[in-house]
């Protein structure tokens, strides 16, 4: 009995989640395109996430486009396909590498500080005070964050982007002796337009699950630094794994 | 022999145990309507009952605090009035216009003509002292900094606090300096009512006294109604017309403040003289063993 009562205690608390996620979400939304528009927020976030997130994305895609191009020669070298690097290297980080390694480094950066702080709001009553002063806490807080990270993300992308193939090209002609205009038109040759549009795509969605995490589990933060720590957790662990299966659902989408 | 706590359906026996009876007579007699009226409010949280029947009534331009041991319903009473918590059953009036059901926008034009001060202070810590007390000024009303920084300086003045405590943050004030500020920013566009959420907890005596001369002080000038919240019974007789007492989720008593002393009910008694033993100490061991 113990046993069925805990599979429904924890079905029903897990459905109250999800209704809740729901709710919070659809709020979120709706509250981000009404006015009052608190611009010095969203620039600050724009800040927080876009700039300051910069070295961390552009370190992390320098060396995944350098590891990539002598992993790939080191298997193409096997079918004296060698040639191929820099067209493996360039599809790689803008399809795949890029938005997913930059997603998951702003989520373990922007998705815990967001937490963090609402969070902190929430249990110093900071949240409610902004209520008591006629301020909507979805609105200053909440519709700044998503709007950011949805603006943010793609541009952060393009720029690892470019990056992940610099990386790429460094190891390629100064490691591997790959000449350097031949690499360079491998990488063009084959590129398409819609490679780095699905990436920019993929970025503005996990962009956005990033802030929305982040804000959701700061809001409902529990009592105490405690909470706020599992708070600060759950954002950067459900961000992440949001982060993979949006990844998975947006590329089968456009696969082809 | 301890009278029990009364349950929030018992009809008090006394006139001076039914609050709601005497405040209500007492607003007629005065011929106004009452600033704040809660009649019998209802929450639950998680199936256990907080607030049993809140029956409250706050004239204007009244100072009435609300007493009560830990965990009594005081603060949730506090958020209830101002809609940040929804209660299930009852009815609020402010001005005699219904609040609850009354919706968003009717809530939202509510709240600006309340100012409130939080037990923590609950000031916004990304922002300077200036930004705090002017908030809801530059968001509303479109302050601009220049305005918003000579009015934020005098209102901390007023205070008693330094003109360059405006541009520090509130992570480098004392306690007693985060609540002067959270006081400046309550009262900053002069609010019609002032909530108090236990405004000298964490504060030396004699920083305490201060702040209750401060309180006093801003509610007259500002001719405001003031329902505060404290177990600090010092600080009650300084600032109180009114005092009610909560207990187990319903007013127990109300009554002028001079009345207080001779309530006649076990646990106003107990409570006010702080005494060890009583029938408050007695409930909060039943209520432990109880879970």
């Amino acid at each position: 009995m113990g046993f069925l009562q805990n599979i429904g205690r924890t079905t029903l608390s897990f459905l109250a989640a999800i209704g809740r996620l729901s709710l919070f979400t659809l709020a979120a939304v709706r509250w981000t395109f009404q006015p009052p528009f608190y611009f010095r927020q969203l620039l600050r976030q724009m800040i927080d996430i876009g700039y300051y997130s910069l070295p961390v994305v552009g370190l992390t895609t320098l060396f995944s486009g350098m590891v990539l191009a002598l992993q790939s020669y080191t298997g193409f070298a096997r079918f004296s396909a060698e040639d191929t690097v820099a067209t493996v290297v360039v599809l790689s980080v803008t399809r795949e590498l890029g938005p997913v390694l930059a997603g998951l480094m702003v989520a373990g950066r922007i998705g815990a500080s967001m937490a963090a702080e609402i969070g902190t709001m929430r249990v110093t009553d900071q949240i409610d005070a902004l209520d008591t002063l006629s301020t909507r806490p979805m609105q200053y807080l909440v519709a700044p964050r998503l709007l950011a990270g949805t603006i943010c993300l793609p541009f952060l992308v393009l720029v690892g982007d470019l990056i992940g193939v610099l990386g790429g090209y460094i190891v390629g002609v100064y490691r591997l002796g790959f000449n350097a205009s031949v690499y360079l038109s491998r990488t063009l040759e084959y590129l398409e337009i819609s490679d780095v549009t699905l990436g920019l795509l993929k970025a503005a969605v996990f962009g956005f699950l990033i802030a929305l995490m982040g804000c959701y589990h700061g809001y409902y933060s529990g009592r105490g630094a405690e909470g706020v720590g599992r708070a600060t957790t759950n954002a950067v662990v459900s961000s992440s794994i949001l982060i993979l299966i949006s990844n998975y659902l947006v590329t089968a989408l456009f696969f082809g | 022999m301890a009278k029990k706590p009364q349950p929030a359906t018992r009809k008090p026996a006394a006139p001076k145990a039914s609050p709601k009876k005497a405040i209500k007579s007492a607003s007629k007699s005065a011929n106004v309507t009452p600033k704040i009226e809660m009649a019998n409010i209802t929450k639950s949280f998680d199936g256990k009952a907080v607030l049993k029947g809140v029956n409250l009534t706050v004239n204007p331009k009244e100072s009435l605090v609300i007493i009560g041991t830990s965990g009594c319903g005081k603060s949730v009473t506090l958020k209830c009035l101002l809609g940040l918590i929804t209660p299930d059953g009852g009815s609020i009036k402010i001005d005699g216009q219904e609040m609850l059901g009354a919706g968003r926008e009717a809530m939202e034009d509510m709240r600006k003509r309340f100012g409130m001060t939080f037990q923590f202070g609950a000031l916004f810590d990304s922002m300077p002292i200036w930004e705090n007390v002017t908030f809801r000024l530059r968001q509303q009303q479109k302050m601009s900094k220049a305005e918003a920084r000579e009015l934020a300086t005098n209102t901390i003045t007023q205070l008693g606090l330094a003109p360059h405590v405006i541009d520090q943050y509130p992570a480098e004030l004392s306690g007693g300096m985060q609540k002067r500020v959270a006081l400046a920013r309550a009262i900053a566009d002069k609010p019609e009512v002032l909530l108090f959420d236990e405004p000298t907890s964490g504060l030396d005596p004699i920083t305490g006294g201060v702040i209750d001369r401060l309180i006093v002080d801003a509610v007259k000038r500002l001719g405001a109604t003031a329902l505060t919240i404290s177990h600090d019974m010092a600080s009650v007789r300084r600032i109180a017309d009114k005092v009610a007492m909560v207990h187990q989720g319903v007013i127990i008593w109300s009554g002028p403040v001079s009345k207080m002393d001779k309530s006649g009910i076990p646990e106003v008694d107990q409570f006010v003289h702080g005494l060890s033993t009583g029938p408050l100490t007695q409930a909060a061991k039943a209520e432990a063993k109880a879970g």
